[in-house]
Parts: C-alpha cells; sequence; structure tokens
C-alpha cells in the first residue's frame, strides 16, 4: 500500500471541488485532489493510503469527500488530526480514518500496512511501527460493516426478523 | 454541577440531568434540517435501499438553496428529486427559493432555544445563535437521524470567547470571526462547543449572532452558542426560555478580549486563518461578492448600504441577498435601492457564488473580495482566481476603490 503525503488543513473543496457535485461519485473522484496533486485521481491504486497533517477535511458536510476517497480505491486514512464533521462522514462511508500524532514521518511512497484493530500502522519501508489513536468499538463496528448505511440495514433486518 | 449552555441542551436531549465532556451520549434530534444538495437526492435513495421511513416529518425542514436558479439538467433533476421527495415524504416544511437554510430556518420559526438539531450543512451551527445545539452532518449520518431520531455525540467541552466593551463602528460579527480564525487557526475550535458571551456580544442584533456561530464551522468547532435573551426573544417575536451557562461552569478554555480594540479584518487567499488588519493590505480587486448565508443577510446589506450610500462601485458589484424576505424586507426600506444604485448586479436569493456549485464561478485569475466564509482555492471558480474575505462595509468600501480598503472613513 503506497503512502500518498499531503499537508496541513486539505480541505473538502480540494477533496471533492464544489463545482463537479451534482455529478455521480464517479466524477467527483475523478477530481478528488487535483488542485494539489493533479495526478492523484488517476495514479492511486487500490489500496494506497492517505497520510496527511492536522485538521485534514476541513470544510463542507459534503461526503463526496470521503466517498470519493473510498471510490478511488484509498484503503484508509492517517493524519495528525481530522476535520470532526469529515472524521464522522469517514467512518459513516465506512473509510478507516487513523489518528497518528507523528503521520509526518511518512514520506510519500512508503510502503504502509494498517492494523485498525490494534491501532498499528507499519512503515515497511523505513521498518517504522507508530500507534494510532484508538478507534471506539463502535465505530470500528459501523466501519467493518462497511459504512452507517449498510450497518442500519444489518440493525434494520434484526429487528424486522425478531419483530 | 455546574454546566454549560452546551452541557444543559445536550444533557437534556439526552434524556439526562447532567452530562459530562468527552463522554459519547446518543441524543434525540428535535429537528433536523436539509438542503437540495445533501438532502433528498442523497437521502431517497438509501431510505429506499433500507425500506425506511422519516421518523418524524413534522421535525423535517428541507429548504432548496444549493442549485438554484436551476441552470441545467443536472441541477434541474436535484431540484425535482427534492421537490418530489418532500410530497412523497409528508415533509410540510418545505421552502422552496426563499433563500438559504440557515437563514431561513429562523427567518419561519423554527429554531428555539434548548432545541437539539442537526443540519446537512457545515453551516449548522449558525443555529446555535438561538442558544440551541446545532451542528452539521453528511447525509449518510442524516439518513441514520431520518430512521432513527437519534445519533450520538461525544460530548462537547466549552471554549469561552468573551468580548468586553463594545465594537466599534464600521466592525462587525464577520470582523470579529476573521480574527478568531486567524488567531486559533481552523481547527482552534477542537470539534469542541465554542461560546460567545460578554457585553459586546450581548449587544448585537440576531443576524450578527448568526454570523458568529456560523463561522465556528472554520475555526473547527462542532458548534458555536450564544445564550438567549431578549434579542433572541425580539427576533422570534415569541417569549423564549433563557437557555444559558452556569456561572462557573467549567471551560477548556476562557479567552478574554477589548471589543473596542478590534479593527476591520480581512483573510487573504487561500484560507480564512489567513488574517489580518485591513490596514496591512495594499491590494487591488476586480470584484466584489456580497453574498451567502454569513455575509448577506438583511444585516449584511444595510452594513453594506452605510458605506455605498451615493456611491458609485469601481470594481464589478455583485449582491446575492441570502433571503427572498431580507431581499424585501431591503427592497420596502431602501437598503437595495442603495446597493442598486451603486451598480451592484443581482444574483438569486441561493449560496450563489459562495461554493462554487451554480453557473456564477470566478474567472481565470480574478481577484475577488467577499464577505463569504472560505476562500480556499477554486472554491468559487478557477484555481488561479484569489478570494480576499472581509466584512460587508469592508467589501464595500473596496467596491467604491477597487482596492482593499478600510471603510470606517467612508460609514454614513
Amino acid at each position: 500500500m503506497k503512502a500518498w503525503v499531503f499537508g496541513d488543513n486539505v480541505d473538502t473543496d480540494v477533496i471533492a471541488p464544489g463545482r463537479y457535485m451534482k455529478y455521480a461519485i464517479d466524477e467527483i473522484a475523478r477530481h478528488c485532489m487535483e488542485a494539489l496533486e493533479p495526478a492523484f485521481a488517476a495514479s492511486v491504486r487500490k489500496g494506497d493510503v492517505v497520510v496527511a497533517g492536522r485538521n485534514f477535511g476541513a470544510g463542507s458536510s459534503r461526503e463526496q469527500a470521503p466517498e470519493a476517497l473510498k471510490h478511488l480505491g484509498v484503503a484508509a486514512l492517517i493524519a495528525e488530526s481530522y476535520a470532526g464533521l469529515f472524521y464522522r462522514n469517514a467512518i459513516n462511508l465506512g473509510l478507516p480514518a487513523l489518528v497518528c500524532a507523528q503521520a509526518k514521518r511518512i514520506r510519500a511512497g512508503d510502503h504502509i500496512a494498517v492494523d485498525l484493530d490494534a491501532g498499528r500502522i507499519d512503515n515497511r519501508t523505513s521498518g517504522e511501527t507508530l500507534a494510532a489513536e484508538p478507534v471506539p468499538a463502535f465505530l470500528l463496528q459501523i466501519v467493518r460493516d462497511g459504512g452507517l448505511l449498510a450497518h442500519l440495514e444489518k440493525r434494520l433486518r434484526g429487528e424486522r426478523a425478531s419483530a | 454541577m455546574k454546566q454549560t449552555l452546551a452541557q444543559k441542551v445536550v444533557a437534556r436531549a439526552a434524556g439526562r440531568s447532567t452530562v459530562t465532556p468527552g463522554e459519547i451520549v446518543t441524543c434525540k434530534v428535535d429537528l433536523a434540517m436539509v438542503h437540495d444538495s445533501s438532502g433528498p437526492r442523497r437521502l431517497k435513495p438509501m431510505l429506499e435501499r433500507l425500506g425506511a421511513k422519516v421518523w418524524d416529518p413534522t421535525k423535517v425542514v428541507v429548504i432548496t438553496d444549493h442549485y438554484l436558479p436551476e441552470y441545467d439538467d443536472e441541477s434541474r433533476k436535484i431540484l425535482r428529486i427534492a421537490r418530489d421527495w418532500v410530497r412523497e415524504a409528508g415533509i410540510d416544511n418545505f421552502y422552496d427559493a426563499q433563500g438559504i437554510c440557515h437563514v431561513v430556518l429562523p427567518e419561519r420559526g423554527h429554531l428555539r432555544p434548548g432545541m437539539f438539531a442537526v443540519g446537512g450543512d457545515s453551516h449548522s451551527p449558525t443555529g446555535g445563535a438561538f442558544a440551541a445545539y446545532m451542528f452539521g452532518v453528511g447525509a449518510t449520518e442524516m439518513l441514520g437521524v431520518m430512521v432513527t431520531g437519534e445519533i450520538w455525540l461525544n460530548v462537547p467541552h466549552t471554549i469561552a470567547i468573551e468580548f468586553d466593551g463594545a465594537f466599534a463602528p464600521g466592525v462587525s460579527a464577520k470582523d470579529v470571526m476573521l480574527f478568531l480564525i486567524g488567531r486559533y487557526g481552523m481547527d482552534g475550535g477542537q470539534y469542541q462547543a465554542v461560546e460567545y458571551r460578554g457585553p459586546a456580544i450581548r449587544k448585537l442584533p440576531m443576524q450578527e449572532r448568526m454570523t458568529l456561530c456560523n463561522m465556528t464551522a472554520e475555526l473547527g468547532g462542532q458548534t458555536g452558542l450564544i445564550a438567549s435573551d431578549d434579542v433572541t426573544r425580539d427576533y422570534l417575536q415569541r417569549e423564549v426560555e433563557i437557555w444559558d451557562s452556569d456561572a462557573d461552569a467549567p471551560l477548556l478554555a476562557h479567552h478574554r478580549f477589548r471589543a473596542d480594540e478590534l479593527p476591520p479584518q480581512v483573510a487573504a487567499p487561500h484560507s480564512p486563518a489567513n488574517t489580518r488588519p485591513v490596514s496591512d493590505f495594499d491590494q487591488r480587486i476586480d470584484l466584489a461578492y456580497i453574498g451567502a448565508c454569513t455575509g448577506a443577510k438583511l444585516a449584511d446589506l444595510r452594513m453594506a448600504a452605510a458605506v455605498l450610500r451615493g456611491r458609485k462601485a469601481r470594481a464589478k458589484l455583485i449582491v446575492a441577498p441570502a433571503s427572498l424576505r431580507d431581499q424585501q424586507t431591503a427592497e420596502g426600506e431602501g437598503t437595495l435601492q442603495v446597493l442598486l444604485d451603486a451598480g451592484a448586479e443581482l444574483l438569486a436569493n441561493s449560496c450563489g457564488m459562495c461554493a462554487g456549485y451554480g453557473q456564477h464561478q470566478l474567472g481565470e485569475n480574478t481577484v475577488a473580495i467577499s464577505t463569504t466564509a472560505r476562500n480556499f482555492k477554486g472554491r468559487m471558480g478557477a484555481a488561479s482566481a484569489q478570494v480576499y474575505l472581509a466584512s460587508p462595509y469592508t467589501v464595500a468600501a473596496s467596491a467604491v476603490t477597487g482596492r482593499i480598503t478600510d471603510p470606517r472613513g467612508m460609514l454614513q
């Protein structure tokens, strides 16, 4: 899994530009990050991770921001911190978002393995292991179910079966 | 246990007498607001997949504002879905082309002190001006609310921002927020509750308070709140409960400022945190934009008129009043005519250029000064455009001179 590294305060207008918000997610995703890294959308591969500094996802409530990253195959986010609204959206879309104080130790192109349960980030390029903050169990369950929609679907199915 | 305003509202919604910052609670939602972009177009297919219905249509408010005026097949389709869905879902609280959701919601009397509310838009903290706990959520999280009527919350700490004295003439809520965002950064709010208080805040009219709470989004708070008082009552035109923090409730931080020392502020491209006093700028502009929930309410239009009366704009001046009702009031009292006489071009009562969703966008290399909330690269149009953020006073003064200008010498 290759790391794509960005800085602080990456905003949702950069992740999912407003002028494409009227389209479906495949079109929005094509323009993901283009103001910062024009090659990103075309070059990112399934399983890659996005690494950032402080306050990743600042700005809008548009969940197409995490959705576009997930659509492009991004397997996890690693950042020093997230904008709170973006963080909730990432979890709700089933995109793991790890908080790691040492996120900036990761270099662009490093090979990264993420263990969500253990809250561990292995940098196979540098040999370093970084600790991520634990994710509350109920949020981890939403991510595991594939996001809040699938989570609710499971819950409602359970309620209907027991009714 | 002493509680802050935020804790009190959250505790009530969680069915508890008190709550502690950092604990996770489930709250019952009193009101859920959505607009055309994050609302029906995304909720409808998810509700259909779940075979679920809206938990309580009387608690849902739908307001169209992002894709108005419709200008192509996509925007027409998005609006049609909204109009069809409110009928199917039995939602009577539907405001179509009446203005921007954050302004229309309180204007039509949907907010009360002590309410716990969510909005499908990041500027939903605007509702906190009414001593409600209101914050923005994404569409899937809103789906959860629509199905269950509940939402989880990490009980916030409170950061108190206090202004003593009174703000100087020509200084507005927008200057306050640009100053605070510049000082504490876009994550200064730490996704906690930010409470604005003190004599200078008490003196602000309701729509100025809304601007404070609105831009708590750019300060990185989950919401902004202001205790209810006579100003709240007068705006809502009904008796209101007083919701306020206990005097010695524990705070995460307490910042105190002297209001009269604050000069007009301007945020340079491409961040609302890139703020300096207006006198620091020596900058030509092509376009002045007075628009958005945070910058084109009746109070904002009046500020612009106080500068523009009897003057002509040298730069291109575009005004998009935040609600139809505010525009009509401005028309009735002559405020709108002052703007038109200055050469303003009028756009529809919608989000307009602010988020770059519509047909009006900034062209390549345009230098603009704007009353909106965000000047992120490319947000309002071309990535090469340069957007400066400022108050309606400062934007109007800059429109007149064609340069970023301190409005304090131009007030009438």
